[in-house]
């Protein structure tokens, strides 16, 4: 469509908050993601990750402040950004049909005629090494492979942008791995990353950029290397000698 | 007990003997509950779905009205369906009174407000869980309630189940509006119920056992495919 942009991104966050019964969660978030980089959001439990993501995605609505695509002052339409986005939660939510079946489904939500439907579902499972398991009920798959369902699912939509919401936080270490490398194929395709962890040799593995929130304010925002080495803030120092303590 | 082991034993010889004017009533009453329950299901699923997902004003009062009427009793529901077709009444010029047409109207009332609010159940909490996913995927009504309804329908096949249950069951809803005539209305229940009273026990005892039987059975296949169905699907 030629009338639609090349992307997205940048998404911008302006002054946003997000308060529930009286309750400030997060306040004051002024950032912009640029396209193609891995932003991973990072900070204790509690902090406003999760949160920051659905408001980026479009499921929450900020109480205050803008979530704006394009960069262009104004926002692009909800519909045109909507279908350009995916998300793959902490644990994902599979429909009660075949492994096939679930991609299909998101195809026939993007408005893909059905007679391309099989063939993109299939290569797409091919792609995340679920081929074999394609005519399987996708509930009895195993943790992992529940997950790279998901990715699997949002790789067909093509999104501009992929939110991912700890990912392998209940994931063995070498279904984490095929996360992982899901995640580096995305990112080669071209795809902006935007994902919480815990998990801060992950973060190190795939951060270009990262975000610290701590009580629900956005306190540093650093190229990875930046980071890691020696955080500007005293909340992200504490974060890291911590986490590294335990 | 002499008499009951001697009814007991002509009621198996009825049931084996799969006796001609027992069969008929068998029928019709698995004809007017069936028919009942299916229409009861295609008006009771999307409507629980609906007040599972809709907010429209007057949501919670349609919600307590449809848990209470889980309850409501048959004749008063077959009263007031007497009432619609009766000659004076709004209905009564298409003279179904005493049909099974009638008996099926009757029964699907009875039946709705159960399928509603179990499905109404079932799709608010499949909805608690995927909703923030199927929202991520861009899903959209009237698309939502479909899934929702597909990913449910083993829980909601139980609901239509607990339905027939009702349906099959239910003596006083059919008796008053089918009027129980013999060949044309008689029910299982409607028959149980007259046999009783002029002391036919055998008859009264062989229907009951085949409606236990069937009642049975059709729990036990449900229960079945279930099982069967969560082992398979998760």
């Amino acid at each position: 469509m030629s009338s639609e942009p090349n992307s997205i991104l940048p998404l911008e966050l302006d002054e946003v908050g997000y308060t529930v019964a009286g309750r400030s969660l997060l306040d004051g978030i002024s950032a912009r993601l640029e396209a193609g980089s891995r932003t991973i959001v990072l900070g204790p439990n509690g902090a406003g990750k999760s949160l920051l993501l659905r408001l980026c995605h479009g499921l929450l609505v900020p109480s205050s402040g803008w979530v704006r695509w394009g960069g262009g002052g104004h926002s692009l339409a909800g519909e045109v950004t909507a279908r350009r986005q995916a998300m793959v939660f902490q644990r994902p939510v599979l429909l009660r049909r075949s492994v096939v079946a679930n991609i299909r489904y998101v195809l026939a939500l993007a408005g893909i005629a059905r007679r391309r439907r099989q063939a993109l579902a299939m290569d797409s499972l091919s792609r995340f090494g679920l081929r074999d398991l394609a005519f399987r009920p996708a509930r009895v798959l195993s943790g992992g492979e529940q997950q790279r369902l998901a990715l699997a699912r949002a790789w067909v939509v093509e999104p501009d942008v992929l939110f991912l919401d700890e990912p392998t936080s209940s994931l063995d270490p070498a279904a984490t791995l095929a996360v992982e490398m899901a995640i580096q194929d995305f990112h080669a395709a071209g795809t902006k990353i935007v994902m919480t962890t815990h998990d801060l040799g992950q973060a190190r593995r795939l951060a270009d950029e990262v975000l610290f929130l701590s009580r629900g304010r956005l306190v540093e925002v650093s190229p990875a290397a930046r980071f890691f080495k020696g955080p500007a803030s005293a909340q992200a120092r504490a974060f890291l000698a911590g986490e590294l303590v335990c | 007990m002499h008499d009951i082991t001697a009814a007991l034993a002509t009621a198996l010889h009825l049931v084996a003997a799969l006796d001609p004017q027992m069969m008929n009533i068998v029928r019709l009453s698995l004809l007017v509950s069936g028919s009942a329950v299916i229409l009861a299901a295609l008006i009771g699923l999307p409507l629980g779905a609906a007040l599972a997902l809709g907010s429209f004003p007057g949501r919670g009062v349609v919600v307590v009205l449809i848990n209470a009427f889980m309850g409501l009793p048959p004749v008063v529901v077959g009263l007031a369906v007497y009432l619609l077709l009766s000659r004076a009444g709004p209905l009564g010029p298409f003279g179904l009174l005493f049909t099974p047409t009638a008996m099926v109207v009757a029964q699907t009332l009875l039946v709705l407000p159960i399928i509603a609010a179990l499905a109404r159940q079932v799709v608010a909490d499949l909805w608690e869980e995927y909703g923030e996913q199927l929202r991520s995927l861009g899903a959209r009504q009237p698309g939502v309630t479909g899934t929702l309804l597909w990913d449910g329908r083993f829980s909601l096949l139980t609901a239509v189940l607990a339905g027939f249950g009702r349906a099959a069951a239910e003596v006083g809803a059919v008796m008053i509006v089918g009027g129980n005539i013999a060949g044309v209305t008689r029910t299982m229940t409607t028959a149980i119920a007259l046999e009783t009273s002029k002391g036919d026990l055998p008859l009264a005892l062989g229907l009951g056992l085949i409606l236990i039987g069937l009642v049975t059975a059709v729990n036990a296949a449900v229960f079945m495919l279930g099982r069967w169905a969560k082992g398979r699907m998760g």
